[in-house]
C-alpha cells in the first residue's frame, strides 16, 4: 500500500476545500436555515407532529442525508472528472498506484467534506429546535456509511462522464427524485398504498428511515433493513469499482 | 554499459482496431539520451505512454531496470518520470504543491529541500507561490519537468519537451537535459526536428508508423544521411555551369540565379571553403547564400533507398 500516494491525494483534494472553507460553512448554514423557516415555521405550524415528534424535528434527519448525498456525489464526481477534464491524470495512471488507492483518496475526501457539511447542518438545526439523538453511535455509523457510499457512486458517474452535462445528469435524473421520494420530508405513512410500495425499491427510503430511527427511536422499516440496505448498496458501489479497475474502462486507453 | 530499459516486441492496438505500435523491440542504455525522431503520428507518445502505464500495451513486455512494467508496475514507475506532450495541469493549482504532490503520489517522503533545488534548477522559484494558470507556456513546460523530477526519476521520458518554445528556451532546456545527463538520468525524448537530436541525443530511433526503422549513434546517423544543402545566390544569371566548378556537384536552378550545393555535415572537409574559392577565380558574384539540413521527409526517403540498395 503506497500510503504517502493515498495521503497526497486526499491532502490535494481536501486543500481546495481549505481554500473555500466560508463557502463550504456558511452555505450549509444558510440553506439549513431558510429550509427551517420554510419547512418548520410554516408548515411545520400545521402539521403538529409525525410519528410522535415535531414536524421541526422530524424533517432534520431527511435534511441531513439530502445534503449530504448530494456533496458527497458532487464532490466525488468533480474529484475524478476534474483531472480528466485537465489532463492531469496522465500523473495518476503513471505513478506506482494502483486503483484502491486512487479511490481511497478520493473517495475518503469527498465523504470527509459531506460529513463535515452534514456536521455543519446539524449544529445549525440544533440552533432552531430542540434535538435529542436517541442512538447517536448508530446515528455517526449511518452518516459515515452514506457518505462513502454515495462518494463512490459520485466516483462511479465522475469516471463515466465523458462531459461536464453527464456530470450533472445522474445526480440531477436519478438521484434527486429518489432522494425527495425517499421521505426526507415526509413519513411514508402519510402516502397512498401505492406509492408506498413504490417506495420501498427506493435504496434511500432505507437510508433516510434507519438514520431517523437514530434520532428518534421511530423508522418506517426496522432499522435492521435500513443497515441491509445501506451496506447492500456500499457492496455493488465497490464492486463497480473494482469492476472499472479491473478493465481500465474509461481511464487507460 | 547495460540496458536499463528493455522493450521486447510491444504492439498497441487502439480500441478502434489502430496499430499505432506494430511490435517494437528497443535496449536503452543506462546513462544515455535517446532521441525517438518521427513524424506526427509515428507512435512516439503511444510508446512512452505504453512504458509509462497510461496506455495497455496489446502485446510484448518492457523492463525498467529488469522490473516488468506490468507485473512489477510499482517497482518500475518509481524509476520513471514523465513529461508530456500536452500541458496537462491544473489552472489553478499552486507551483510549488504541484511538486510536492508529485513527490507524494510516488511514494516519496516530502522533502521542502529537494523541491526548492528542482523549482531552482528550472529557474522557477520566483515563481513558486504562483498559480499554474499565471505562468507563460514555457513556464508551464518547466513546472511539468519539475513535477517529472520531483521523484528523483532514473529515467526520464521528455515528450516534445521544445514544442511551442521559443528559441532562447530552447537552448535553457537542452542544458537542463545536459545537466542531467551528467547526474546519471537516462533520457528518452520525443522530437520532429533533426537538429535537436543532433544536439541533444547520443543515439537517434527513427520511427514511423508504429515501427522503428533504425537505431544509430547519433554521429553515425548524420554522416549517412544528414546532408546540408548550401544555396548561393547570383548577381548575373548563369546559362551553365562554369567550368572551374565542375569538379563541384553543383545543381543550377532554372532562372540560372542560384546554384546548390550539397555536402555531408559530419565529413572532415566539407569542401564550401575550396567551393568559395572557385566562385571568385570564376568571377562570379555572389547576392547573398544560406544553408538548410535535410527535413524528417528527406532522411526517410534517404532511409528506403538505403533499404533498396540492401536488397
Ligand atoms: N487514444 C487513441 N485512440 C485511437 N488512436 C490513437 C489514440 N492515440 C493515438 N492514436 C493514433 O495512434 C497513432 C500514433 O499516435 P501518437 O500520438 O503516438 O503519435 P506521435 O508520434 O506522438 O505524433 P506527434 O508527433 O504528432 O505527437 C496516430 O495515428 C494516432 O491517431
Ligand atoms: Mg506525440
Amino acid at each position: 500500500m503506497n500510503l504517502r500516494a493515498v495521503q497526497a491525494i486526499y491532502m490535494n483534494e481536501m486543500q481546495r476545500f481549505f481554500r473555500t472553507i466560508l463557502q463550504s460553512f456558511v452555505s450549509p448554514v444558510i440553506s439549513t436555515s431558510l429550509y427551517f423557516v420554510v419547512f418548520g415555521a410554516a408548515i411545520g405550524s400545521r402539521i403538529e407532529t409525525v410519528e410522535g415528534v415535531s414536524y421541526g424535528a422530524f424533517i432534520v434527519p431527511g435534511l441531513i442525508m439530502l445534503s449530504v448525498i448530494m456533496q458527497s456525489i458532487s464532490n466525488a464526481s468533480f474529484g475524478i472528472y476534474f483531472p480528466k477534464f485537465t489532463g492531469t491524470v496522465f500523473e495518476l495512471l503513471s505513478a506506482p498506484i494502483n486503483f484502491l488507492e486512487i479511490v481511497i483518496g478520493f473517495v475518503g475526501a469527498a465523504a470527509t467534506k459531506a460529513l463535515f457539511i452534514g456536521m455543519v447542518i446539524l449544529g445549525t438545526a440544533a440552533v432552531f429546535i430542540d434535538l435529542t439523538i436517541l442512538h447517536p453511535v448508530a446515528m455517526v455509523l449511518f452518516l459515515v456509511l452514506t457518505c462513502l457510499a454515495f462518494a463512490l457512486l459520485g466516483f462511479i458517474i465522475g469516471i463515466w462522464a465523458k462531459n461536464f452535462e453527464q456530470l450533472q445528469l445522474v445526480p440531477l435524473l436519478v438521484v434527486t427524485p429518489l432522494v425527495f421520494l425517499g421521505g426526507s420530508f415526509y413519513s411514508t405513512e402519510m402516502l397512498p398504498p401505492v406509492w408506498q410500495t413504490i417506495t420501498h425499491f427506493n435504496p434511500v427510503f432505507y437510508l433516510i428511515s434507519g438514520f431517523r430511527w437514530a434520532f428518534f427511536g421511530v423508522a418506517d422499516v426496522a432499522v435492521g433493513w435500513s443497515l441491509l440496505a445501506v451496506a447492500i448498496f456500499f457492496a455493488i458501489c465497490l464492486g463497480l469499482v473494482a469492476r472499472i479497475f479491473q478493465t481500465g474502462w474509461r481511464i487507460r486507453d | 554499459m547495460s540496458a536499463i530499459l528493455e522493450i521486447r516486441d510491444l504492439r498497441k492496438v487502439y480500441d478502434g482496431g489502430f496499430e499505432a505500435l506494430k511490435g517494437v523491440t528497443l535496449d536503452i542504455e543506462e546513462g544515455e539520451i535517446l532521441a525517438l525522431l518521427g513524424p506526427n503520428g509515428a507512435g512516439k507518445t503511444t510508446l512512452i505512454s505504453t512504458l509509462c502505464g497510461i496506455t495497455e500495451p496489446t502485446s510484448g513486455t518492457a523492463t525498467v531496470a529488469g522490473y516488468d512494467i506490468k507485473t512489477q508496475y510499482r517497482e518500475a514507475r518509481k524509476l520513471i518520470g514523465l513529461v508530456p506532450q500536452e500541458i496537462n495541469l491544473e489552472p489553478f493549482s499552486y507551483v510549488e504543491t504541484n511538486l510536492h504532490f508529485s513527490r507524494g503520489i510516488f511514494g516519496k517522503p516530502r522533502d521542502t529541500a529537494k523541491v526548492e533545488e528542482v523549482l531552482r534548477k528550472l529557474a522557477l522559484w520566483e515563481k513558486r507561490s504562483n498559480r499554474v494558470r499565471e505562468l507563460s507556456g514555457g513556464m508551464k513546460r518547466r513546472v511539468l519537468i519539475g513535477k517529472a523530477l520531483a521523484h528523483e526519476p532514473r529515467v526520464l521520458f521528455l515528450d516534445e519537451p521544445t514544442a511551442g518554445v521559443d528559441v532562447s528556451l530552447r537552448k535553457e532546456m537542452w542544458d537542463v537535459v545536459a545537466e542531467l545527463k551528467k547526474q546519471g538520468v537516462t533520457i528518452i525524448l520525443t522530437t520532429h526536428y533533426i537538429e535537436e537530436a543532433e544536439a541533444m541525443a547520443d543515439r537517434v530511433a527513427v520511427i514511423r508508423g508504429g515501427e522503428i526503422l533504425m537505431v544509430e549513434k547519433t554521429g553515425d546517423l548524420m554522416r549517412r544521411l544528414g546532408r546540408k544543402e548550401l544555396t548561393v545566390e547570383l548577381r548575373e544569371p548563369l546559362a551553365e555551369i562554369p567550368a572551374p566548378l565542375a569538379e563541384y556537384d553543383l545543381e543550377l536552378s532554372a532562372d540560372g540565379l542560384s546554384l546548390t550545393y550539397r555536402y555531408d555535415t559530419q565529413a572532415d572537409r566539407t569542401g564550401i571553403a575550396g567551393l568559395m574559392r572557385a566562385f571568385s577565380e570564376a568571377g562570379i558574384i555572389l547576392r547573398d547564400l544560406h544553408t538548410s539540413q535535410s527535413s524528417l521527409e528527406e532522411i526517410f526517403v534517404g532511409l528506403v533507398e538505403g533499404e533498396g540498395e540492401a536488397q
